[in-house]
């Protein structure tokens, strides 16, 4: 039995290695070339904390100034690829394999690399889907990881911005793995321990707070007024309907719409108080005036936001915070919340095909998915019923016995029929499949399958595909609300007015919704100003915001 | 500048007593709207200057829709077009013949 322990005795000999570069567990900057070389091994399998905000930016750019003589054919198992050095890595010949879940910023970069054979692609994960892979057959042997500050023996706290550490680091360093962090400064006493030290092998002292995406804040002042109509459309015709309590919202100008107006169409509405009182959600500074006019009960966070820091710590009645008054944000735990306690997801894409699949690559762009897919999709281990999931299970199979029958979650697609530089945003082929070929994958990177999704929104109309009994209403549904897009120009005009009878396609004039009202005075905050007003000064705009 | 026209037969009058109304604003990728009581009451004229050249078939399908689905009869409506998306042009002449049937304040 003498060959039990050999992970172990691999993690003693890189904690030596590592040890003669360091004092104690800190190790100086300037030692952090030599450091990095002299613990990680050519083929280790790295997670280099790429959050969807937080960034081990030092870390990232030391990994990227390896010579690839010493350390090559790395395989990075990361959730965010997010900075430029994260592709330096395989420019340069460091790293070789990548598993990923979200690549946002290098989306281009990403794809350019991708035909160009500098990356072999394991797989596109959801968040949860790779966190969980973590713990079966893409166990890091070294995380680089990112907090705020440290104490000398290791403990760290990572502030608002806790995210994805706790589960890299318990996937690391419980299974002989090394765990490096950087943090800005190493102090006598951490404000609260996010990790606990004995978990932490190393740590650098940055001496600059590590880099964070500010991915959530939306200007109101870009809100369009046909976003404005389409929020309406969902408040009246889903939201309101199905009652939707528990929920997540999506990144983007339509749900940065939807939260402005619950303060002023859905008061007038009457519906305060029966939707939107539990999120799964990042501090979105669009949410400050629905907070502020007590529409929301309770917030659980994945990460967190630029400037939303005093707010949210002066509303520790709505979100989850420590002893030291911050932020608790935990990404694998809200995802879960978002996955098995929340009846509804409700998002923005860039294509839907004709049977409903949807996705966010295009042949020159892959952004990845983040947690969407996830919350996106209906969860088949769940068992605890709620009004808007037995209504949905029941609009998609009337004819079975309630109490067998699943219940559904609300999946939402939402969305002006031209995107961004007039792109349509309904498609006959999506470009995944192009992509798909390309690259020779066994999957096409669809973001919510067809099966998934329930609902369609436009400012044309709701269409339910809940009730849709065919493939060809299925089509004539998502026609129906394609608006003037060639796929809903090409529409069976008649088939589709017969859907709206039947309720399966809802116009503006349907729900009673005015035109008139698409107006952005309806917006309960019309610039980010309003929004810091909205707070009482505790919301800080980063300056790249500010434009008063 | 490209100018478009359409006179078609309208299923429904606009109600309402206002002579006329404006929506919008002439802006890159928005438009102006103008709308007044002067056409027989089962017909809509609609005429288009516009800054984006070659979407005629798109203006005839939006100014068809909008006059089937909407009470568009005995409007004359004048569109200046900075190159609007067809969304905000098939809004803003929802939101024209809904200011045109408010009374006058």
């Amino acid at each position: 039995m003498s060959d039990w322990g050999m992970q172990k005795a691999a993690l003693a000999e890189r904690l030596t290695a590592g040890g003669q570069h360091a004092e104690g567990k800190t190790v100086p900057i300037a030692n952090l070339p030599a450091f990095l070389r002299a613990v990680i091994r050519s083929g280790d399998r790295v997670c280099l904390e790429g959050d969807n905000q937080k960034q081990a930016d030092i870390l990232a750019s030391a990994l990227a100034n390896l010579d690839p003589q010493d350390v090559h054919d790395l395989h990075m198992v990361q959730s965010g690829v997010v900075l430029p050095a994260h592709l330096d890595i395989f420019d340069k010949g460091i790293a070789r394999r990548l598993d990923f879940s979200y690549s946002g910023p290098q989306a281009a970069r990403i794809a350019r690399m991708l035909f160009g054979r500098k990356i072999e692609l394991g797989a596109v994960h959801t968040y949860l889907e790779l966190f969980a892979r973590y713990f079966i057959d893409l166990t890091p042997n070294v995380a680089l990881i990112a907090a705020v500050s440290a104490d000398k023996d290791g403990n760290l706290y990572t502030g608002p911005n806790t995210e994805d550490t706790p589960t890299v680091v318990e996937a690391t360093s419980y299974k002989n793995g090394l765990v490096v962090a950087q943090v800005t400064e190493i102090v006598d006493k951490v404000p609260r321990v996010d990790i606990p030290g004995d978990l932490v092998h190393f740590v650098v002292e940055a001496g600059r707070p590590f880099y964070v995406e500010p991915l959530f804040t939306r200007d109101p002042a870009a809100i369009t007024e046909t976003q404005i109509l389409t929020a309406m459309l969902a408040i009246k015709g889903i939201y309101a309907p199905y009652g939707v309590r528990r929920l997540n919202h999506g990144i983007g100008f339509n749900t940065a719409a939807i939260e402005l107006l619950l303060p002023t169409y859905g008061e007038r509405l009457g519906l305060k108080g029966k939707i939107c009182t539990h999120f799964a959600l990042n501090p979105h500074p669009t949410i400050i005036p629905a907070i502020e006019s007590g529409w929301v009960d309770q917030i659980h966070c994945f990460g967190s936001e630029v400037g939303m820091e005093d707010y949210v710590a002066a509303r520790s009645d709505v979100f989850f915070t420590g002893p030291d008054g911050s932020l608790r944000s935990n990404r694998a735990f809200c995802q879960t919340a978002g996955l098995y306690a929340c009846d509804m997801f409700i998002g923005s894409t860039l294509q839907i095909d004709l049977e409903g699949h949807s996705s966010t690559v295009t042949t020159s762009r892959i952004a990845g998915f983040g947690g969407a897919p996830n919350m996106g999709s209906d969860p088949r281990g769940r068992r605890h019923p709620s009004e808007p999931w037995l209504k949905a299970g029941a609009e998609a199979d009337p004819d079975s016995n309630a109490a067998l029958r699943r219940g559904r979650k609300l999946v939402v697609q939402i969305g002006e029929t031209f995107g961004e530089r007039n792109a349509p945003l309904f498609v006959e082929r999506l470009d995944a499949l192009d992509l798909a070929r390309e690259l020779k994958l066994d999957l096409a990177p669809v973001m919510v399958y067809s099966d998934d999704v329930t609902h369609i929104v436009t400012e044309e109309g709701i269409a339910n595909l809940l009730m849709c009994r065919s493939k060809d209403e299925r089509e004539q549904a998502i026609r129906g609300v394609a608006g003037y897009t060639d796929i809903g120009r090409a529409r069976d005009a008649k088939l589709v007015e017969q859907l709206r009878q039947r309720g399966v396609i809802q116009r503006p004039e349907d729900l009673g919704i005015d035109p008139l009202d698409a107006d952005r005075r309806l917006l309960a905050a019309r610039s980010i100003k309003d929004l810091m007003l909205a707070s009482g000064g505790l919301y800080r705009p980063p300056s790249r915001f500010r434009n008063w | 500048m490209e100018k478009l026209s359409f006179r078609l037969t309208a299923p429904r009058c606009a109600s309402g007593t206002r002579t006329q109304a404006i929506v919008g604003v002439v802006a890159s990728g928005n438009l102006e709207v103008l709308l007044e009581r002067v056409s027989p009451a089962d017909m809509c004229t609609i005429d288009i200057a516009t800054a984006a050249h070659g979407f005629g078939t798109v203006w005839d399908a939006v100014v068809r829709d909008f006059v089937a689905r909407r009470s568009a009869g005995g409007l004359r409506i004048s569109i200046n077009d900075g190159g609007a998306r067809p969304d905000t042009v098939a809004l803003r002449l929802a939101q024209g013949v809904r200011k045109i049937e408010e009374p006058e304040r």
